[in-house]
């Protein structure tokens, strides 16, 4: 990934009010920051639904049925983002059909969504075996493409993370009484399997999204890691999405920044800041530090 | 007093799949009471309240629950259901598990400063103060006891003054002390707000002295009347139809002897409505 960077290009100096220069002079440069951002967002926001949800494993699925949904787009021509879009969603749509929208059923169905995700990514390696331009290219969809992202895409990405965004604001409220409550938020009228199987549609756009700048693999970096240690440090909703929304932009520009002046990948730096901030907070919880 | 009562059951009959949990259910409740209903487990204790919520369909007879048909006065109705404990790596507090119960139900998410955020708040530390939870409310709900989930459970339960409160085993699983104190709370909330109040309960003693009524399931039907007159050798043995001894221990606690387990019933994992497996 570094590759495109002349090693020449990149000083990393003791003046960090430089060294920002330096990562601002380029243009992909700043896409990428943009993306990252907007990319992160929306995952930290999302991702704090999933932790408190225990949904973890459908996540993962989502992010695993979106990599042969973007290799068989890349075989057949068409943009890889259009299969991410395609597979997580109507993989999301299968997840919630075949849901209970409990808690207490999903041991059984996790056996049912380790199996389709196997086949998942059977299915793209497939797919990626079948594109002649094979090696680049699966190591992108899996593992992330940070750079070479345009105007027009940080566009795209936003509007979508947007409207995303803004259904899981009007949903916020009974997905948090279904999410903790889910007998008692039925008895009150609430359509707990609609709500349930909304979310999980919003889940499936997040993670595509995320995945064109992350990679299926590394999804997780910005989806759980962040909202994980943001509910370790605090346990009030509001304060929590907030915070996992700052950890997972802060990752995500740390590990751009530090992987413009590095030759290790990008993608590296950032689940490693995620995965650092994380033992951290499991640390700072241990000892009883609460930010409140 | 029918058109009074805060429940009125004639003729009932549950029917999941092709078993039947229970027929000929007459029953009423009359408003500010407090009722317990006993049974063994898997009696349908639980789907009773479930009937009331207007979840579980009766398969015959009649169903008021406060002068309208069961689901029509979801409203007015505050639920407790059955549970073992909130997971304990759950980083909810007990304040927000309360405020679910006040505008959980809203889209949206809560505006902070507004007029409206500002009497939510009020009415949850009201609720907090009621149950006498002040000490604990603001920790994750994971990290607080047995008893201490339920009187937050109950403050939810209560959050929009129903006229009738359905209390599905709160004394369950807590050590007696929790279960006396429990059980007090219970009372005074229905003496003092006037609330109806029913309450599943596997074992009647730490709140028996407390009660107006008891409906006793028991062998595919029910059998109400004051506790004096319910929980008695001769009525249960008539109930079951198999002998019954009740045993009055030396402390004053009822003891049911010869009471056949039935093979346990999950509506939940049934899914009753809509969708009877056999």
């Amino acid at each position: 990934m570094s590759a495109l960077l002349g090693a020449d290009v990149a000083h990393l100096s003791w003046n960090l009010v430089d060294d920002v220069r330096q990562l601002l002079q380029h243009q992909f440069m700043v896409n990428a920051l943009r993306a990252g951002a907007v990319v992160a967002v929306l995952a930290g926001a999302i991702g704090w639904f999933m932790v408190l949800r225990r949904e973890a494993f459908a996540g993962h699925t989502l992010a695993l049925v979106g990599f042969p949904g973007a290799a068989g787009a890349v075989w057949l021509g068409v943009s890889a983002n259009l299969g991410y879009y395609a597979f997580c969603v109507t993989a999301a749509l299968v997840i919630a059909a075949a849901s209970t929208g409990r808690g207490r059923a999903r041991g059984e169905e996790s056996a049912a969504i380790g199996t389709v995700q196997a086949f998942a990514l059977a299915c793209g390696f497939l797919f990626a075996t079948l594109y002649a331009g094979l090696l680049t290219e699966t190591n992108a969809l899996l593992f992330g493409s940070f750079l070479g992202i345009t105007s027009a895409q940080v566009v795209t990405l936003a509007v979508v993370a947007a409207v995303a965004l803004a259904a899981l604001t009007a949903l916020a409220r009974p997905l948090l009484f279904a999410s903790v409550d889910a007998d008692v938020a039925q008895a009150r009228g609430l359509p707990v399997r609609l709500v349930s199987a909304l979310f999980l549609v919003v889940l499936g756009v997040a993670v595509a999204e995320a995945s064109q700048i992350t990679g299926s693999l590394l999804v997780f970096a910005l989806l759980v890691a962040p909202p994980a240690a943001a509910q370790r440090l605090t346990s009030r909703p509001g304060r929590g999405i907030v915070l996992s929304v700052v950890l997972a932009v802060a990752v995500t520009w740390l590990g751009l920044g530090i992987g413009y002046f590095s030759s290790y990948p990008i993608g590296f730096w950032i689940t490693t800041f995620a995965f650092g901030v994380y033992v951290l907070a499991h640390a700072a919880s241990r000892l009883g530090v609460r930010t409140c | 007093m029918t058109a009074d009562a805060a429940v009125t059951i004639r003729g009932a009959a549950v029917r999941v799949g092709h078993r039947t949990i229970w027929s000929g259910v007459d029953l009423e409740i009359a408003r500010g009471d407090l009722v317990a209903v006993l049974g063994p487990n898997g009696v349908g204790k639980s789907t009773l309240l479930k009937v009331l919520l207007g979840v579980v369909p009766v398969a015959a007879g009649t169903v008021r629950v406060l002068g309208r048909p069961p689901g029509d006065a979801r409203d007015e109705i505050g639920y407790l259901p059955q549970r073992r404990s909130f997971d304990p790596g759950l980083r909810i507090r007990g304040v927000d598990v309360v405020r679910l119960g006040v505008d959980g139900d809203r889209w949206g998410i809560p505006l902070p400063r507004t007029r409206r955020d500002r009497a939510v708040r009020r009415r949850v530390a009201e609720l907090v103060d009621l149950v006498g939870a002040g000490d604990y409310a603001d920790r994750p709900i994971g990290d607080c006891s047995g008893g201490e989930q339920q009187r937050l459970l109950i403050a939810q339960a209560l959050a929009r003054d129903p006229a009738l409160l359905l209390l599905d085993e709160p004394l369950d699983s807590l050590d007696l002390a929790n279960q006396a104190g429990v059980a007090a709370l219970v009372e005074r909330i229905c003496r003092e707000q006037g609330v109806t109040v029913v309450i599943v309960a596997h074992d009647v003693n730490p709140i028996v002295g407390a009660l107006d009524h008891v409906v006793y399931l028991a062998g595919g039907g029910a059998r109400c009347g004051r506790p004096e007159d319910v929980i008695t050798s001769d009525t249960l043995t008539r109930l079951y139809g198999s002998p019954i001894e009740v045993l009055h221990a030396s402390d004053g606690r009822l003891v049911v002897v010869g009471e056949p387990e039935v093979a346990t019933y999950h509506p939940d994992l049934h899914r009753v409505a809509g969708h009877p497996h056999p």
